[in-house]
């Protein structure tokens, strides 16, 4: 097959190469179309540490792959690293008050059955459908973000 | 030798090579001289939706192909786009919470972009106006998930 291929070559040359071209372009350029793919999916994956938190729901989870499900954890790291080297002793939360904050106290409502939620001072609400309650901004953020409370403007 | 295809953008680019020349490029009809006057004359008149809609994008990329028609190519593209910016940009500023899908028709790919960047300036400032801009609000992506039931939430 070497010989052959060899003498075809030299006799045939401007087909190979035009053969060879026309494979290796389609080759690259599904790569490229992978590795879009791919990329895109992180970047809704890092989005998700952002909005929704740092643990991450099951039927999300579900559809990650291994090696993504390993990048998010390595990210969270790396993010929570950071995060405590900012900002003196304690550390930022970088992910709290996206959205700057008005008051400390803030009226949500609940948009589905949660059950009991606790807050600093140790009592507990219980957080049913449709109940509204007057509550410290840095403890409802996160739910609220995560579809849990509605956010309500006075 | 000498037949003539059609093969997408990728594949020339791949295919093309100034010194062995084994593919030549025909230019779209949209950027050929005959055309190429059209945009001078008034470039806000032309569809460029209907014209293929990345008319800036896929012009750029036609110039690497060694055509002698390159830099008029280059220049009216360039030229189309300062002359339909402004009113681009005028109009995505001024139509809050409108139907602006007469107005978005004719753009292409790159134009609609920068309408749409102009109008979320534009609703994030009324938002801003209205006292909205504290409001915290839902992951989209949450609210993508929304119908699926989720059965343990460890928060």
């Amino acid at each position: 097959r070497g010989s052959s291929s060899r003498s075809e070559a030299k006799s045939g040359r401007t087909d190979l190469i035009f053969l060879i071209r026309f494979r290796h372009c389609c080759l690259l350029r599904n790569q490229r179309c992978i590795l879009a793919y791919l990329y895109d999916r992180l970047l809704r994956i890092r989005a998700l540490r952002w909005e929704y938190g740092s643990v991450l729901p099951n039927t999300i989870q579900f559809h990650m792959s291994a090696e993504e499900v390993e990048w998010f954890n390595r990210y969270k790291k790396s993010l929570a690293t950071y995060m405590r080297s900012v900002g003196g002793e304690e550390g930022l939360d970088l992910t709290q008050d996206i959205k700057p904050p008005k008051s400390l106290y803030i009226e949500v409502r609940c948009l589905r059955d949660y059950g009991e939620f606790e807050i600093d001072d140790g009592t507990t609400v219980l957080l049913k459908k449709n109940s509204q309650h007057f509550l410290p901004r840095w403890k409802c953020e996160q739910l609220i973000r995560q579809g849990v409370l509605e956010h309500i403007l006075s | 030798q000498g037949s003539k295809l059609e093969i997408p953008l990728w594949l020339a680019k791949g295919l093309h090579d100034s010194k062995r020349r084994i593919i030549s490029v025909e230019l779209p009809k949209i950027y050929k001289e005959a055309w190429r006057t059209v945009f001078s004359a008034d470039a806000n008149v032309v569809d460029l939706h209907k014209m293929g809609p990345y008319y800036y994008g896929f012009g750029s990329q036609l110039l690497n192909f060694d055509n002698p028609e390159n830099p008029e190519i280059a220049q009216t593209i360039l030229q189309t786009f300062i002359s339909r910016f402004r009113r681009i940009m005028d109009s995505s500023q001024n139509a809050y919470d409108e139907d602006t899908s007469v107005l978005v028709a004719r753009l292409d790919e790159l134009e609609r972009a920068l309408f749409r960047a102009g109008q979320k300036g534009l609703n994030d400032f009324q938002c801003w106006e209205k006292g909205q801009a504290s409001q915290i609000t839902a992951s989209s992506l949450v609210q993508n998930y929304g119908k699926r039931k989720f059965t343990d939430m460890d928060g």
